[in-house]
């Protein structure tokens, strides 16, 4: 066994006179038109959680609503708004951007040794149009509210409903730009601005997993772009492009939301499948199990999911041929998924293993999104798709995965670089607390969701049969603690800001490029560009470790 | 304390206990992986807990075999669920040829079912016990779905064209049936029940209802006459209709279709768009003047008009456009 | 070049002249392959339309100017000829040709734009095949001839946008050509913006026969 050599730095200063990306400047200009990846990954981190609390707030009030059978604080037209406004919010303005460009714009160009990203004012661009398709959803909130869900279904939203489709439609098609210029940035960055050494194979699977969900929003949102282009249009125009009367076809509509909506929840996942690999390699000191076999997969679940999209229809009226084709893909990509979730395991298997609030989320990630996957064979049987279609199966089975994977990694990730991100310490204590409140929480909002399922509960209900009242209030109960559990994080990372211990380069004694400079880093990352000799998570390496030519 | 909670919905239809089947045995496999994974988590973050601050452990890059092992055997189970699964999928898409048919038409927020005697129903299904039912749906506004979870069955339901569903009910009793797509405002609120009753009971509640309305069939034989139709079709201006459901039409331009129910339906609403060969395009169009209802009326007219009476037409095959 | 006018040059995330080209056309190839992605949706939801729809769609193509569409095909092809020539000439360092060209090539631009709005837009609406705003077409197919008219507007319409962004590309590297900006061995840009405006102009290529020559003219 040898020893895990921390690279302590040089410092020419004391710590509290280092100039860093985060004292470099100040004043709010120099926030707003920064091009500094590091700020940038700040921005989004404000705005996407300023987001993610009012998608809560929405869901909140959703869960408090279902504890009655006819629906306890409001009316069926306000719930309709309330889910709506829930699945956009939390799909486009924070699960889909929080992952790549917080803790991705942060750390991508430290990863592979660069000063910044390929693009920085397209990096700041991005964030701006982001703010601006935040401004639409608002205006279509604070204006009245948007009822069709975030499926946008025809021809209920082009035609029947007279609510701000328009407003929200144009949020979704901005907000697609975001994506597409950010995954064009990291496509970029990781195929042109690896330091010397940092070949392909060398790479953290974090930066495999962004790359693959990067290749996801090139070629997905534009597909979501266009359609909510023409739906803007039929409303606009009253032009029938998805209305039956004029030939039409509503199931068009579908085929093109679907094509880029399954796609779409990859990106989802993918960032966060990549933050776990990080966590479970560092707080077991192991190279990831299997890296080849972790990297591949997340080309391949970002492949095979553009082959799937007919599984989100089987009972739409799709052919019956259709539907077998899609089935079978669906059962394919699922393989990838659980070679992650056995790769990850088996890195445990005499390993080094500590118990950090972020391994805690790792270790939460891997179990409940082993649970939300599995469930996705369930929704792939044909067989009992027609069953479980669109009733609250499919609610637990996808909040399994976005909020018991994606959020939690999203969690993971940020309590494992927060250090980096700010030189400071939060205390350990109430994160893992936080953890464990997050992952009970979660499991009795969402684990009797699977049952009310079984007994047919459709979703989307904004009153039900009395019979379905004693789990709702279940989950509603396990709602509120979980509400506990993310906001205590706000607190205590807050606190840390100004009471935090400074972390200093490595805190927590692990391998990675953006451990070997100091905490906040530089504004140019490095002092020198690092020259890459071994591979990553090279744990018990000899003969040399990472060399920053300074020393 | 699971087991008092009732997890499926009674089994109520020849398919469900198939479908239960697999749910179970997916159940099964998921509960295997799920507490493989938690156990083993624990065990490993547990027995390999760092022990010292500067612990290295050994690395372990891989190990082929057991790497090509856990793909192969995931490989195989879920190809086991998919093969088990379509095949549940290709039977729920095969309604009997001798099913009872029904005829709904879905609109926001309420289903209107209509029985080819003549009883017509609000958000209620009366069907026999032990007797195919097939229905065919459509929708006279947006997408809706027509679900029976104690049936193991959901089909959504289009504007504009027919989608079709069919089940044999098992035992009598009321079991809930829900829209299961959202439609808009009071998409909770379009719910109902089927209610299944022996054979009997069936005849006497159909008969009950005959007394009031008019079968489908003389009820289109009406509209028939009423919307004008019989001026072309009854005077061999226009294609006849005796024989005609069920069989094939060749249409100017060369193709051959089958005169279905979404053929009848489309000459209504878009006759120019299929023209039967030999005959000239000038049908008016009735798309706005004529009800989604009115329209199967009209088709089970049609359908009432075989060759020969008694002979069975061609088999009708409801192919959905 | 001296060594201080090369190094201002390159931005300071890129480590030379090299890393910043190929990071910038790279950074092209991965926009136009989303901007496939983009028309593709129209194109394959034409498609779809156009198979179940023949006949209206038929009709509606025989509504449209098929000279004013082959104009502008030849005034696009042009463009990417002299499009094509102003790189050359910016890698030769003929800084006066390059502008020359760039301005013929915006000239090109401008016309296209001028035929699709003025000329065949205007026309479409005058004759009530805009629909939306005014369709008064009531022959056979009627709701079909709607359609394809409606991806007409849209297919040409979010392609003459793309044509007013390249104009405006074009635009900015003439004022940027005559301050001086582009040398021999120094002019990324204007390749890249080459890149974009051939792929504008492909687009157009399939435009053209999918809109306005179904079923031949004979």
């Amino acid at each position: 066994m040898g020893t895990v050599t921390t690279t302590t730095l040089q410092q020419p200063q004391a710590e509290e006179y280092r100039v860093h990306y985060l004292n470099a400047a100040y004043g709010i200009k120099s926030w707003l038109l920064t091009t500094d990846h590091k700020r940038i990954a700040w921005l989004y981190l404000m705005s996407t959680t300023f987001f993610f609390i009012v998608g809560g707030v929405a869901a909140a009030m959703m869960r408090l609503n279902l504890i009655s059978p006819q629906g306890a604080i409001v009316e069926p037209a306000t719930y309709n708004k309330l889910f709506t406004i829930h699945g956009t919010i939390m799909i486009f303005f924070f699960l889909a951007p929080v992952v790549p460009t917080v803790l991705g714009n942060f750390l991508i160009p430290m990863m592979i040794g660069a000063r910044d990203v390929a693009f920085p004012k397209l990096n700041l661009l991005s964030w701006y149009i982001f703010i601006t398709a935040g401004m639409f959803l608002l205006y279509s909130v604070i204006a009245g509210g948007v009822d069709t869900g975030w499926t946008f279904y025809t021809p209920l939203s082009t035609s029947y409903v007279d609510t701000h489709v328009v407003s929200a439609a144009m949020a979704v098609f901005i907000s697609g730009f975001s994506s597409i210029l950010t995954g064009l940035n990291f496509v970029v960055t990781i195929h042109k601005m690896r330091c010397p050494g940092l070949t392909w194979f060398r790479l953290p699977l974090f930066i495999w997993s962004l790359y693959a969900a990067s290749l996801i929003f090139i070629l997905a949102m534009p597909v979501i772009a266009i359609t909510m282009v023409l739906v803007v249009l039929e409303r606009l125009f009253h032009v029938g492009i998805f209305d039956p009367a004029l030939g039409g076809d509503p199931i068009l509509f579908q085929h093109l939301f679907w094509f880029f909506g399954h796609p779409e929840v990859y990106v989802l996942v993918l960032p966060a499948m990549g933050v776990i690999s990080e966590l479970i390699a560092a707080f077991s000191r192991r190279r990831v199990f299997g890296y080849g076999f972790v990297a591949f997969s997340s080309f391949g679940i970002a492949l095979l999911g553009f082959l799937v999209w007919g599984h989100h229809m089987f009972v739409s009226g799709q052919s019956v041929y259709a539907g077998i084709f899609f089935s079978a893909m669906t059962m394919a990509v699922a393989i990838p998924s659980a070679i992650k979730v056995f790769s990850w395991t088996a890195t445990l298997y005499k390993g080094s293993v500590s118990y950090e609030a972020p391994m805690l989320y790792a270790l939460g990630f891997i179990g409940l999104f082993t649970i939300g996957g599995l469930t996705g064979v369930f929704l792939a049987s044909l067989g009992l798709d027609v069953f479980l279609h669109d009733t609250y199966f499919v609610i637990a089975h996808f909040h399994f995965i976005m909020v018991g994977g994606a959020i939690m990694g999203y969690m993971g990730g940020l309590h494992y670089w927060w250090p980096k991100m700010t030189g400071k310490l939060y205390p350990d204590y109430w994160a893992r607390l936080a953890a464990c409140i997050i992952f009970i929480g979660f499991v009795l909002t969402f684990g009797p969701q699977f049952i009310l399922g079984f007994e047919g509960m459709p979703r989307r209900y904004a009153m039900y049969p009395p019979n379905f009242q004693f789990l709702n209030i279940m989950s509603s109960a396990g709602a509120s603690i979980l509400a506990v559990g993310y906001i205590m994080p706000l607190f205590y990372l807050i606190w840390s800001l100004k009471y935090g211990a400074d972390a200093g380069p490595n805190p927590w004694g692990v391998k990675g490029l953006e451990w070997e400079t100091a905490s906040p880093p530089p504004v140019h990352n490095f002092d020198k560009t690092p020259v890459v000799t071994e591979e990553a998570y090279a744990y018990g390496a000899h003969p040399a470790p990472v060399t920053t030519a300074a020393s | 304390m699971l087991c008092l909670l009732p997890l499926l919905p009674k089994q109520a239809s020849t398919m469900a206990p198939a479908v239960d089947h697999l749910l179970w045995f997916v159940i099964g496999i998921s509960i295997f992986f799920t507490a493989l994974i938690f156990i083993l988590l624990l065990v490993f973050a547990i027995k390999y807990r760092r022990r010292s601050p500067d612990e290295v452990p050994q690395q372990i890059h891989g190990h082929i075999p057991l790497e090509v092992t856990w793909t192969v055997i995931p490989i195989i189970i879920v190809i086991i669920i998919f093969v088990w699964g379509a095949d549940l999928f290709v039977r729920e898409n095969r309604p009997p040829a001798d099913a009872v048919h029904v005829y709904v038409v879905g609109k926001q927020w309420m289903w209107k079912l209509q029985h080819p005697e003549g009883p017509r129903e609000i958000n209620t299904l009366h069907i026999p016990v032990g007797v195919p039912v097939e229905l065919t749906l459509t929708s006279q506004d947006v997408i809706h779905d027509f679900a029976v979870p104690a049936f193991r069955i959901k089909t959504d339901v289009l504007p504009d064209r027919y989608t079709t569903e069919w089940f044999t009910a098992t035992k009598t009793g009321t079991f809930p049936l829900y829209c299961d797509q959202y439609c808009g405002t009071f998409h909770s609120e379009m719910r109902g029940d089927v209610i299944v009753m022996t054979p009997l009971a069936y005849e006497r509640w159909l008969s009950g209802g005959m007394h009031h309305t008019e079968s489908m069939a003389a009820a289109g034989a009406k509209l028939y006459e009423s919307y004008g139709c019989i001026t072309c079709h009854g005077t061999g201006k226009a294609p006849p209709f005796v024989g005609l459901y069920g069989s094939k039409v060749r249409l100017e331009g060369g193709q051959t279709v089958i005169a279905n129910d979404a053929y009848i339906r489309q000459s209504i609403l878009d006759p120019s768009s299929q023209v039967v060969l030999g005959y000239k395009p000038i049908m008016p169009t009735f798309q706005g003047q004529i009800s989604e209802d009115q329209i199967l009326q009209i088709i089970a007219y049609i359908q009432s008009l075989e060759t020969t009476p008694g002979a069975q037409g061609a088999e009708p095959t409801k192919e959905t456009k | 070049m001296s060594e201080e006018q090369h190094a201002t040059l390159v931005a300071e995330q890129f480590d030379d002249q090299v890393q910043q080209y190929q990071a910038a056309s790279l950074g092209m190839w991965v926009f136009l392959t989303t901007e496939v992605l983009f028309f593709g949706g129209l194109f394959a939801s034409y498609t779809i339309y156009r198979y179940l729809h023949y006949p209206g769609f038929e009709i509606g193509s025989h509504h449209l100017e098929v000279l004013w569409g082959a104009t502008n095909t030849a005034v696009l092809i042009c463009s990417s000829l002299t499009m094509a020539l102003a790189v050359r000439a910016a890698q030769l360092g003929k800084i006066k040709d390059l502008i020359g060209l760039l301005v013929v090539t915006l000239i090109f631009g401008l016309i296209f734009l001028f035929i699709k709005f003025a000329m065949e837009w205007r026309h479409e609406y005058l004759h009530g095949l805009a629909p939306g705003v005014n369709f008064t077409y009531a022959g056979p197919h009627a709701h079909q001839v709607e359609m394809f008219m409606i991806f007409y507007f849209v297919l040409t319409g979010l392609h003459a946008l793309h044509m007013i962004v390249g104009c405006g590309i074009m635009t900015t590297l003439i004022i940027l050509a005559a301050r001086g900006a582009f040398s021999k061995g120094h002019y990324n840009a204007v390749e890249i913006a080459g890149l974009y405006w051939h792929f504008v102009d492909i687009v157009w290529i399939f435009l053209f026969p999918l809109l306005y020559l179904i079923g031949g003219r004979y």
